[in-house]
């Protein structure tokens, strides 16, 4: 046993913190993409387009099924191979590009049933005043529910943020990527695994922090 | 206001599944005519009012609201839309849209269907929250609202349309007693103005007050229709008459 090397984490904690930015661009990128395509294919899952409904289907339980870091290899070192204008997806594409396929068809999945969950009574109204399918989607049905969807979709959010640790083995260096040098150069990997683990935390506690006011906000409406 | 068009009904069917609900139902009604539709439960009153806006899907039948004709046999999705955007409905449980506030209820759809701009729509809520006497209550939203409050705004997003046909699906079926008195002021008042209605209710009194004409309903058929006095004094079907004495 011997003593942490507090000087050595002390020092290191400015480098790590440089990496943030990266891993926050990627999360956050990933998320409002992922709430789009998400949006799109819990309403296709409503409404049934036909065919349309089939790929849809097949795409989240193919995102679902299968783990996100083989659809990550799939993406930066599979698809270059069979489409030739991919030759060099970088690491960071590939890896925002994983994060929201694998996370909206998860996101895709609450958010239908948040839809469901909206009273039958909105959607007679809105139809009773004369509200196009889109207006009623867009202006009730949707923004209620975001309400109950939302915890879940946060859960989802922080989960991305940590999934995007997973862009080291694309050859990024992110946090996690930097620490893993770090710690190659100081052979001190616990204490640089510390504080990499230290840094995600605090992240996710200041976006649980985030998330409820979000909820506040949210609930507004059904205040009494 | 009044509304200009007449409405016309012809041979209106729809069942759910194997039981017919609506059975051949023809109807005229003339502009600013107050039609009260009664009758006993399950017999195809809400149904009826649905069928007009298609919130149910008529399985046959003609409705003519003015120059709209709207065949359910060749029904288009516009047909719909320019159908629900003529008639208005009050519903028995509210049905206000849960995340906007009053005011927004009533301007919702003069922004969104009508086009018009947040200013106009604003000034034209100003006014029917003040009718409705919902001005001080103007910025809540329906969760924080007693039921006559909810339902006044209900009345008031369904004035806003203008529209040529204003249906009342038991307005006041859901109230608690204490509420029913002012919502029923609020149709009193719409009702004055010669605002062309159909209202299925209950409410026997209100009914004879303010209706020109009352159907009796029965088994998805309209059995016997006349002026309040005579319907409800000289009921002329056995069913009509079996009806009014349980209710009286
Ligand atoms: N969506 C539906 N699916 C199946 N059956 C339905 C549906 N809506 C109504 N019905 C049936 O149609 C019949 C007529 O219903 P409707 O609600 O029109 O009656 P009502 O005259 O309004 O009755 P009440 O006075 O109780 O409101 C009832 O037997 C009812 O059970
Ligand atoms: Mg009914």
């Amino acid at each position: 046993m011997r003593a942490l090397d507090l000087e050595y984490m002390w020092d290191l904690l400015p480098v790590l913190i440089g990496y943030i930015p990266l891993t926050l661009f990627m999360a956050l990128i990933g998320m409002a993409c992922a709430l789009v395509l998400a949006s799109f294919m819990a309403v296709e899952r409503i409404f049934r387009v036909p065919v349309l409904d089939l790929f849809v289907r097949l795409f989240i339980s193919f995102f679902r099924g299968t783990p996100l870091l083989v659809q990550l290899f799939l993406f930066y070192y599979g698809l270059p191979q069979v489409l030739s204008f991919l030759t060099s997806i970088n690491g960071v594409t590939a890896t925002i590009m994983g994060l929201t396929l694998h996370f909206s068809a998860y996101m895709a999945e609450s958010i239908r049933a948040a839809i469901l969950g909206v009273d039958r009574s909105q959607w007679e109204a809105s139809q009773a005043v004369g509200m196009t399918q889109f207006q009623m989607m867009s202006q009730i049905i949707l923004p209620q529910a975001a309400r109950v969807a939302a915890p879940t979709l946060v859960n989802y959010f922080i989960d991305m943020i940590k999934g995007t640790s997973l862009a080291f083995t694309l050859g990024v260096t992110e946090l996690m990527g930097a620490t893993q040098k770090e710690a190659a150069g100081s052979f001190l990997y616990f204490e640089a695994f510390l504080v990499v683990a230290a840094i995600y935390w605090i992240i996710v506690e200041a976006l649980a922090f985030v998330q409820r006011h979000l909820e506040i906000y949210l609930n507004k409406a059904h205040a009494r | 206001m009044t509304s200009a068009s007449a409405i016309s009904i012809t041979g209106l069917n729809k069942a759910f599944g194997d039981t017919s609900v609506l059975k051949d139902i023809s109807l005229e009604i003339a502009p600013g005519e107050r039609v009260v539709v009664i009758g006993p439960s399950g017999t195809g009153k809400s149904t009826l009012l649905r069928c007009l806006n298609f919130l149910d899907r008529p399985d046959a039948g003609v409705i003519r609201l003015g120059d709209l004709t709207v065949d359910a046999k060749t029904v288009s999705h516009a047909d719909i839309l320019a159908l629900r955007r003529r008639t208005s409905f009050v519903f028995q449980n509210y049905a206000l849209f849960a995340n906007k506030t009053a005011r927004e209820n009533i301007m919702q759809a003069l922004i969104t269907v009508k086009g018009q701009s947040k200013a106009d729509a604003y000034t034209r809520a100003a006014a029917i929250l003040d009718e409705t006497g919902l001005t001080k209550r103007a910025d809540a939203y329906p969760a924080a609202l007693s039921g006559g409050q909810q339902q006044r705004v209900g009345i008031g997003r369904a004035m806003a349309l203008d529209a040529d046909l204003m249906l009342f699906d038991e307005p006041t079926s859901a109230l608690d007693p204490e509420w029913v008195g002012e919502v029923l002021d609020l149709m009193r008042r719409v009702a004055e103005k010669r605002q062309t209605m159909l209202i299925v209710t209950h409410e026997m009194q209100f009914a004879r007050e303010i209706a020109d004409r009352i159907l009796f309903m029965s088994d998805g058929q309209i059995v016997e229709q006349g002026p309040p006095e005579q319907l409800l004094e000289n009921p002329q079907d056995k069913r009509t008459k079996a009806f009014l004495r349980r209710v009286a």
